[in-house]
């Protein structure tokens, strides 16, 4: 029974794509991965529109106060087992914003982050490896 | 009928299972095809039943709120709609004489409990985007069923009964529907109303995902979301055998199967290269311009053409 939940999990992720407050950089790299070059169906991968149907969230952005209560809600939204993926710097860190009053830390304080990617912005094959690497942790 | 053989065959052949695995399969087909169109390599072949087992393993969330009965139960609906319409068609198919007098009227009723379940769960989950989806849902469904009942009252007209079982034995003593004026129009008019009914391209307004998020189905997850999939890939596989039962003489030889794949390879192709619709013109689509030219052909269709 585990190993067919796994066996399922790992060959379909439906990944959501959360930005929050991230300067689009990220964004653009993630939405690169999902062109016809990449092509990500070919490991089951999908965006999805909703947290809801969502195995795996794409969380992008420095977390500042404004931020973080969306980014847990939607965090409690996506039914459980989920995965959480910090997509570049800002996701690990305060990054350029460490002196700022307003920038709350780094995810993992918070939720629990499976896989950070730095990189600002991380290439689209760093993207896969850490998509990959989550999925090998389950 | 014993009661074993009905259960037998509302459960596994030609119900439940077959419908699910070939309907699940011809999923597959759809986003193997898509992906060879964009120039993509696509999906294994055990994509859609990964992504089947993967959301009956995962938690199911209702939102704060919703009606929790009719929540859980609107998925339901097609589920155990679609069955019933499979066995209908199967065994008056093989033998025609099994038909009796209104089985199409009652495939038709059949065919509408899949949209109903996704209004009616899309209204029940306390959400303004499901809202807004169900009603867009309920919209498009007035707007396809006019042309759609109206090709069907095309072979209807030709035949001159409304059971399946006599229109099947018309075509196979004066050949296809199809094969003629009235018919070809009718048989294209149907096949419009069927990409709307699957939900695709064109016609995938209610669950239109860059404006509002996934519709109807938003707020679904894990089960109830995977008995929703499912029932929108038994529908991949019924409608159009429906199509070919009604126009182009039936499935009960093996030229069914080329007959089968060229309509599926149609509705992906119309799905790929086709932008969508705003819900007025989708609805002005339906009501003026297929509706006017399935009017034509049920006039055609009256003077025997």
């Amino acid at each position: 029974m585990r190993d067919l939940k796994l066996w399922g999990l790992k060959k379909s992720p439906w990944v959501f794509h959360v930005a929050a407050a991230s300067c689009n950089n990220c964004d653009i790299e993630i939405l690169d991965v999902l062109t016809p070059r990449f092509d990500v169906e070919r490991f089951g991968i999908v965006l999805v529109g909703s947290p809801r149907h969502a195995d795996a969230l794409l969380v992008t952005g420095v977390l500042n106060r404004k931020s973080l209560p969306r980014v847990l809600r939607v965090y409690e939204q996506t039914p459980k087992p989920c995965l959480v993926i910090g997509v570049g710097t800002c996701t690990c860190s305060k990054h350029m914003f460490r002196a700022s009053y307003n920038t709350v830390g780094p995810y993992d304080k918070y939720i629990p982050v499976d896989v950070f990617i730095p990189g600002c912005p991380p290439k689209p094959e760093a993207i896969i490896l850490g998509v990959v690497k989550a999925l090998n942790k389950l | 009928m014993s009661i074993p053989v009905i259960i037998f065959s509302f459960l596994i052949f030609p119900g439940f299972l077959f419908t699910a695995v070939i309907g699940l399969f011809l999923t597959w087909v759809d986003r193997k095809v898509t992906a060879r169109v964009q120039m993509r390599v696509g999906p294994p072949w055990y994509q859609p039943f990964a992504d089947f087992l993967k959301l009956l393993l995962k938690e199911t969330t209702i939102p704060e709120g919703a009606q929790k009965t009719v929540f859980l139960l609107a998925p339901l609906l097609g589920i155990i709609a679609l069955p019933i319409v499979a066995v209908m068609l199967f065994s008056m198919n093989i033998n025609p004489y099994y038909s009796f007098v209104g089985d199409l009227i009652v495939i038709i009723y059949l065919l509408t409990l899949p949209p109903l379940g996704i209004i009616i769960g899309g209204s029940a989950s306390k959400n303004p985007l499901s809202a807004v989806g169900a009603s867009r849902e309920m919209t498009q469904y007035f707007g396809y069923e006019l042309p759609f009942l109206a090709a069907i009252l095309v072979s209807v007209v030709k035949t001159g009964s409304i059971r399946i079982g006599d229109i099947v034995l018309y075509q196979q003593l004066h050949g296809s529907i199809l094969y003629s004026i009235s018919g070809v129009i009718a048989a294209i008019v149907a096949l419009i109303c069927i990409q709307a009914k699957l939900g695709y391209v064109p016609f995938d307004i209610a669950e239109a995902e860059q404006e509002i998020m996934a519709g109807p189905l938003l707020e679904y997850s894990g089960v109830s979301l995977a008995l929703f999939r499912l029932s929108r890939a038994m529908m991949f596989f019924l409608l159009p055998l429906f199509l070919i039962t009604l126009f182009w003489g039936g499935f009960a030889d093996l030229w069914a199967i080329p007959k089968f794949l060229l309509i599926i390879v149609l509705i992906i192709l119309i799905k790929n290269t086709n932008p969508r619709l705003r819900i007025d013109q989708a609805l002005k689509f339906f009501w003026v311009g297929l509706g006017s030219i399935s009017l034509i052909s049920i006039i055609l269709a009256l003077l025997k053409l």
